[in-house]
């Protein structure tokens, strides 16, 4: 690999679908970042059996991968996974690591930065160069409706963790060529001292919310969880999935899995209803792809309100109940 | 089984008040509680002792406020508290936190069997405290368990991660993070509260009781820093529609009915 040129690693997370997706969603931003600083992308892939994952990331913007292809790298494994990483940024000293924020990406990430003794910004909604060629990591802030940027400026390699959904992934080009570099499994490399003893594949999470074109999202505005079982008659004549804020899941107004947001479900519909939310950015962190937003609330100065395209200034649950009406009059249903 | 808890002080505010002209979060202005995972974590540790004897010892970082929750943890049944507490320590990102609660470990509880944490804080959410501590203090880790069984000196843990459900095996010492999903915490005893104000006492330690390496604690030993913190602001300006509810309900169907029905494939449209 060529030292001199700046380098950001992507991890290559590909156990399922979402670490998947979140890799190459990586891999395009990290192609942004490595143009600002006339850098290249490298994508590090451990495992056993990797050649379509090799094609999939070269073709996705990858202009290196690093490849360890081992039987005893089968299953994902922290320690291990961490001591092949770190040492392969001690030697090529990359300027940036982006790892998604999968379970197994968190918690490789975490360890990585500690001992790299470098800086990790966690779920970061936005990374771009600076001026000085600083990584620019945007996360939310602690509580409420705050975004943070933060810098590493003394420690290398600037570390982050974004989540699935965060960025968009560049289309499949299969005419892309790339570097591929196999390295040998280090002889001095530790055991494991965490045996996976069972594993099972659970079955698919269900995508129903993620997917959905219309989303009937309630927060705690609409007051009790009675009104909010309105929310599904609505969603049910608009063909729509429910969703749900924080506050309205601790309150058991609604599932866990209804939440959407930064420690939620990242949905992307075409039209999106929001009832009593104000629109935290750990919330609205969740929502991609612009729909078309119609928003509710009492008070107009609310965010969700002014990133709305209609606000209703009004009691969510009676604007819920009067659309009800209206829709079923105009459905005939 | 000696197990220590780590339990961390968090605002009770999902939100917290802002002040816009400094920048700060005026974290004074709310109330503390424990963290949720932390608890689940106490409680693990709990069930633990009950099970297999010994001890359990909560320790904290923060201000002098968070004795409250270590009073909480005594209530409920930890053995001992430790509180770390000095102005030094403040403003420590992840590195610089557990660097500093491994030294804090180490000195107050050097014969531990397990150390507990939650799986993350509801303040900041990272969650990377836990495998950091693990990388600090060398020892075998399980992130996220949601069930722990001993034998001796082998623990199981089941997790979920990412679509899996796993069952992982190590040997002790150890350290392990707790979700909330299993480990539910039980009601403060009778007569616990009194206990942890008349008899037990919570430890209040300074950076120095450390003896630890100061260029590594608080903001000194941080590696990010904050560039700037600010309040998004939103960049579509749509129409607000105000007055009777029916009326803007039925405007908004007149006006935008097309669209939204086109994207749905309805006819939403103009009634009639
Ligand atoms: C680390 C972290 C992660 C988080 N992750 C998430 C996440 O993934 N998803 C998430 O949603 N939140 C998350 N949160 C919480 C988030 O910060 C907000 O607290 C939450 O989104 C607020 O929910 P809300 O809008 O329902 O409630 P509130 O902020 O209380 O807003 C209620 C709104 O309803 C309006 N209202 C009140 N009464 C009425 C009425 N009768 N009719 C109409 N409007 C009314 C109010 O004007 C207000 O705007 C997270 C927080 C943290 C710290
Ligand atoms: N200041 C602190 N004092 C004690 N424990 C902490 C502190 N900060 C983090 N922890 C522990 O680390 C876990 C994860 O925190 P975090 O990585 O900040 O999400 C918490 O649930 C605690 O168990």
């Amino acid at each position: 690999m060529e030292e001199a040129q700046k380098q950001v690693w992507v991890f290559g997370d590909y156990r399922n679908y979402f670490q998947n997706r979140v890799t190459l969603q990586l891999i395009a931003r990290a192609r942004e970042l490595a143009a600002a600083m006339d850098g290249q992308v490298c994508v590090l892939l451990f495992g056993h059996e990797l050649q379509d994952w090799i094609d999939e990331y070269v073709a996705h913007g990858a202009d290196t991968v690093l490849v360890i292809d081992h039987p005893s790298l089968k299953v994902y494994q922290s320690e291990t996974y961490t001591g092949l990483l770190v040492d392969l940024a001690r030697q090529h000293r990359p300027e940036i690591i982006l790892v998604g924020a999968t379970s197994f990406g968190r918690e490789l990430a975490a360890r990585s930065a500690k001992r790299l003794n470098t800086g990790l910004t966690a779920d970061c909604v936005d990374l771009r160069i600076d001026e000085q060629g600083l990584l620019v990591q945007t996360a939310p802030g602690f509580g409420g409706n705050l975004l943070a940027e933060i810098v590493i400026p003394r420690h290398r390699p600037q570390m982050a963790t974004v989540r699935p959904g965060t960025f968009q992934e560049l289309p499949h080009d299969y005419l892309r060529a790339a570097r591929v570099e196999r390295l040998d499994l280090p002889p001095n490399l530790p055991p494991e001292r965490v045996r996976l003893v069972k594993s099972e594949r659970l079955p698919p999470r269900e995508q129903a919310l993620e997917n959905a074109e219309v989303v009937v999202c309630g927060g705690r505005g609409m007051g009790s969880k009675k009104k909010f079982r309105n929310l599904h008659e609505l969603a049910r004549l608009l063909d729509g999935q429910v969703g749900a804020t924080r506050p309205v899941v601790y309150a058991h107004w609604a599932e866990d899995g209804a939440l959407v947001g930064q420690a939620g479900r990242q949905i992307k519909p075409q039209v999106l209803f929001s009832f009593g939310i104000s629109g935290a950015i750990q919330h609205t962190a969740g929502i991609s792809g612009n729909p078309f937003l119609v928003a509710v609330n009492k008070n107009p100065n609310a965010v969700m309100m002014q990133m709305a395209d209609v606000g209703l200034v009004a009691d969510a649950n009676q604007v819920c109940l009067a659309l009800i009406r209206e829709l079923k009059n105009r459905l005939r249903t | 089984m000696n197990t220590v808890v780590l339990i961390k002080q968090v605002p009770q505010a999902a939100e917290l008040p802002w002040d816009s002209r400094t920048g700060r979060l005026k974290r004074e202005a709310s109330e503390g509680m424990m963290n949720p995972a932390c608890k689940h974590a106490l409680e693990a540790g709990l069930r633990i002792k009950e099970r297999h004897g010994g001890t359990v010892m909560a320790v904290s970082m923060g201000p002098p406020e968070a004795e409250e929750v270590l009073r909480e943890a005594l209530a409920l049944g930890a053995d001992q508290a430790v509180l770390l507490c000095d102005p030094r320590l403040a403003g420590a990102d992840t590195l610089a936190t557990s660097y500093t609660l491994a030294r804090a470990v180490e000195r107050v509880c050097p014969d531990f069997d397990l150390v507990l944490l939650g799986c993350h804080t509801t303040d900041s959410e990272t969650g990377q405290v836990g495998p950091q501590m693990a990388e600090e203090l060398d020892l075998p880790a399980v992130c996220d368990a949601e069930d722990i069984q001993i034998q001796g000196k082998r623990l199981t843990a089941r997790r979920v991660s990412d679509g899996f459900l796993e069952t992982l095996e190590l040997t002790l010492p150890a350290l392990l993070t707790v979700t909330t999903q299993e480990f539910t915490p039980r009601d403060t005893p009778l007569g616990g509260v009194e206990r942890a104000f008349a008899q037990a006492q919570v430890r209040v330690l300074d950076a120095e009781a450390l003896g630890a390496d100061s260029s590594r604690m608080g903001a000194a030993g941080s590696a990010g820093s904050m560039l700037r913190v600010y309040s998004p602001t939103a960049q579509k300006k749509g129409v607000l529609l105000k007055g009777a509810v029916k009326k803007n309900v039925q405007d908004l169907l007149d006006r935008y009915g097309d669209r939204l029905g086109g994207l749905i494939r309805k006819d939403l449209g103009l009634e009639g």
